[in-house]
């Protein structure tokens, strides 16, 4: 049960001393937070194993060891850990995404992908003739390029957390100058998987310990408000929400 | 190769709404009749329950009961000097496949279309005059009117128990119902659903400004309910998980758990899942079809021989079944002429999005597919939209249908998408908001068509269809209108702030707007303008019957599902009377 691991994982925490915000800490700790960039193994050894007892669950099934160092920065950087709430990279959503790249949606399975290719307008959409899993592996290598160059020949996951930022914005913008697929592209599919993984059910790999469904007041999978529609109407309601896995 | 089978005396392509009704209805003739699904088949036990189908990634994001179309998809492009692609991913709408097809999924908005959607053109004409009509806008007439379709509308909102409060009684117009809607003949089957917080909000703002609000329509059951065949329903939960959902609760109206295990039953009914149509055969002369080909799940190929061939198809598939088929001419927009492919039309948005204080509770999640208060004061026949120098109107509504936060997490414009900033948004607002939303029509124009693709092929060698479609003026002038009528409403309200959101400028295959795809094998008087006579037959193949959204001759501001629901079981009557006697049941 994915709650009772996350307990599981707090006493064990608590167990060794650090608690709370630490704990927190320690799981983003392989994304370097400071100006002092981390050497690209140390990093890599990080970005595999966030805090956890289950060394299993989060071993990264798609991602090579220095991709999921660029996933872990890049969630990190779109959902940082702040005084609102839970960070991407803490709730799991790199082990969301790397889940994700090995199933059937990141293999395409379910997206028409047969030729010619042609550019298109904005309004004819996707184009590309990639699955999500080889647009990751494509986009992680243009964005490290792109960075190596115009970034001190760093890569991304090597920059700071403040250069992070920067940067992203301007692949956002689709202002990166990347050599194989469009900056965008690549910007969009990280930007809605990593949404995916942070408010999706836990069974997914995300949302651990439902710490965001918590943050926003999402009650989860529960579903049974006929006798309660009526009676918070206007009111606040304040519920422990539960997954589904807390309920089957 | 191929096998041929025994002939069948009717043969159903597509087994969700409109086949699952024919199937069941036409059992009671006695003759021997074959569905072909091309989807699996599924049942609310084991497929649909709690708490594995509450799963907002796997239902809502990665479809799991939409179409997959790594099989079969379209190509779009906006105008016919572009070269159409692919929709390589699902994303504008989101036809089903499977048992019960988008009928599992849809929501439950269970509206009549108001009498003037079903005859613009003549009252249009008699209102304003021609010269209201734009000169490539191809408005046209049902051939059936309200008041003809009523009693089906009735049957189908039986079949469906719909909760609802009427507002015109057999003329009477009543206060808290729709007093736009046509005469109806009897209160719908079950009361309204409760309202929300946003509901409340909403009726009150139009209420203060002389609108007049009330619940939408929903075939999210209100309370447990009985059908007049003898199903079941259980009372909704409120869950939130609807559209894009099978409800554990059989509460939402379904074909699934109704009318398809009731035809299902019948010893001449054989129902064939894993099914996948491919084409209907002709004879030479190109008028009588004999057969359907279809593939099974391990890709064998049969010939199923019939003596009637309903399409029942999603609106699309209906259509490029039509085209691959040599059913009937197909449309050429250079020279106006054919008729298959024809009037394609879609639905436009517009609306006001409403940021509260921290005070004010919406509790989104406490929600269900259809639970709405709507206005139809600005709807197609409501109004006078000529003074406003167009032709149509939306519904606007405020729906409460979900709070699952991987699709629900406004934000007002301007804040980032990403970061501190953004989540301290979402977090802010995220109880604390309500949409407004225009449903608007769009009508049918000469530019707007489908027809197959030259280049791109599905995974069945066949050519995909392709979609030209982009939004007129004509439109954008309505949206825009009523958006200023969202804003005005969001205002009412007394929120921190109220967001108007415009028009369109282009129509995009990507964001999801809604699965309301309308026209290509339209119904009419008229051989030259409909591809079907007013009772959904095929005018060049008359012992074809296509029914659906495929038939609607321009798109309303209203959800299509009742009036196909409706023109289903006008469909089994207009059949009944064709096998008395088979042969155009209009003379040409």
């Amino acid at each position: 049960m994915a709650d009772n691991e996350g307990l599981r994982r707090r006493d064990v925490l608590k167990g060794i001393g650090v608690t709370g915000a630490a704990a927190g800490l320690a799981t983003t700790r392989p994304v370097a937070s400071d100006a002092q960039a981390q050497p690209a193994t140390e990093s890599h050894a990080h970005a595999s194993a966030p805090a956890h007892n289950d060394s299993t669950a989060d071993a990264f099934r798609f991602f090579t060891a220095p991709e999921s160092a660029v996933v872990v920065a890049l969630v990190d950087t779109l959902i940082p850990k702040d005084d609102v709430g839970p960070g991407g990279v803490e709730v799991g959503v790199p082990t969301f995404i790397d889940r994700e790249m090995a199933s059937a949606y990141g293999r395409g399975a379910r997206m028409y992908l047969d030729g010619p290719f042609g550019e298109g307008t904005p309004q004819q959409g996707y184009q590309l003739p990639l699955a999500p899993a080889e647009l990751y592996r494509v986009g992680i290598a243009d964005l490290n390029a792109w960075c190596v160059k115009t970034r001190g020949g760093k890569t991304f996951d090597q920059l700071s957390a403040a250069d992070r930022t920067a940067a992203l914005k301007v692949v956002e913008a689709g202002q990166a100058e990347f050599t194989q697929v469009p900056a965008r592209a690549f910007f969009n599919i990280v930007l809605q998987n990593t949404m995916e993984g942070y408010f999706a059910d836990p069974i997914h790999g995300g949302n651990r310990n439902k710490a965001v469904w918590k943050m926003i007041g999402f009650p989860g999978a529960i579903g049974m408000y006929a006798d309660d529609i009526e009676k918070y109407r206007n009111k606040k309601y304040d519920v422990e929400p539960k997954s589904i896995q807390d309920l089957s | 190769m191929t096998t041929k089978l025994k002939s069948a005396d009717i043969v159903i392509v597509g087994l969700g709404w409109t086949g699952g009704i024919l199937a069941k209805e036409l059992a009671d003739t006695g003759l021997s009749i074959v569905v072909l699904e091309r989807g699996a088949p599924r049942d609310t036990n084991p497929d649909f329950m709690f708490p594995t189908a509450h799963d907002e990634l796997r239902y809502a994001q990665r479809h799991e009961l939409m179409q997959n179309v790594s099989r079969e998809t379209l190509t779009f492009r906006n105008t016919a000097s572009e070269t159409a692609l692919p929709m390589r991913q699902l994303g504008s709408f989101l036809p089903g496949e499977g048992v019960g097809g988008a009928g599992v999924h849809w929501n439950g908005a269970t509206w009549r279309w108001l009498p003037w959607d079903h005859e613009p053109l003549k009252l249009t004409l008699a209102r304003y005059g021609r010269v209201a009509i734009p000169p490539d806008m191809n408005l046209q007439d049902w051939g059936v009117s309200y008041d003809e379709l009523e009693p089906y509308y009735d049957k189908f909102e039986f079949l469906c128990g719909v909760s609802g409060k009427a507002g015109n009684l057999r003329g009477e117009k009543i206060a808290g119902g729709n007093v736009f809607e046509g005469s109806r003949q009897r209160e719908y089957p079950n009361p309204p659903m409760i309202q929300t917080q946003a509901g409340a909000l909403f009726e009150k703002a139009a209420k203060s400004l002389g609108y007049h609000p009330f619940p939408q329509p929903s075939a999210n059951a209100s309370q447990p309910y009985v059908n007049p065949d003898g199903v079941a329903y259980g009372a909704c939960h409120y869950c939130g998980y609807c559209e894009r959902f099978g409800c554990e609760a059989n509460a939402k109206a379904s074909p699934h758990f109704t009318v398809i295990p009731l035809a299902a039953k019948k010893s001449n009914v054989e129902i064939r899942t894993n099914a996948r149509v491919l084409k209907v055969n002709l004879d030479a002369a190109k008028n009588h079809a004999e057969s359907a080909t279809y593939i099974d799940a391990s890709g064998r190929e049969f010939e199923q021989p019939g003596g009637l061939v309903i399409l029942a198809a999603y609106a699309l598939g209906n259509v490029h079944l039509m085209l691959w088929s040599g059913i009937g001419q197909p449309y050429d927009p250079a020279t106006g002429e054919g008729v298959v492919g024809r009037n394609y039309a879609y639905q436009i948005g517009s609306g006001a999005t409403v940021f509260f204080d921290e005070k004010t509770w919406m509790n989104p999640f406490m929600a269900a597919g259809a639970l709405a208060m709507v206005i139809d004061d600005f709807n197609t026949g409501s109004f006078d939209h000529g003074k406003e120098g167009f032709i149509g109107g939306g519904g606007i509504s405020t729906l409460s249908s979900t709070g699952r936060p991987i699709g629900f997490r406004p934000v007002p414009p301007g804040t980032p998408a990403w970061g501190t900033e953004w989540k301290r948004a979402v977090v802010r607002h995220y109880n604390h908001t309500l949409a407004i939303n225009n449903q608007g029509s769009v009508m049918a124009y000469r530019q707007n068509y489908l027809d197959l693709d030259p280049t791109y092929r599905d995974r069945y060698g066949r050519p995909l269809l392709r979609m030209t479609f982009d939004f007129h003026a004509n439109e954008q002038k309505q949206a825009n209108y009523i958006a200023d009528i969202c804003l005005k409403i969001g205002q009412a309200m007394g929120a921190d702030r109220v967001v108007r959101r415009a028009s369109p400028q282009r129509y995009s295959i990507v964001p999801y707007q809604s699965t309301h795809n309308t026209g290509g094998a339209v119904l009419g008087t008229d051989p030259k303008t409909s591809a079907l006579n007013r009772f959904t037959q095929s005018w060049d193949v008359p012992n074809v019957f296509v029914a659906g959204a495929c038939a609607f001759p321009q798109n309303a501001g209203k959800n299509p599902t009742g009036p196909v629901g409706a023109l289903a079981y006008w469909t089994v009557d207009a059949i009944k009377q064709y096998l008395k006697n088979p042969g155009p049941l209009v003379p040409v």
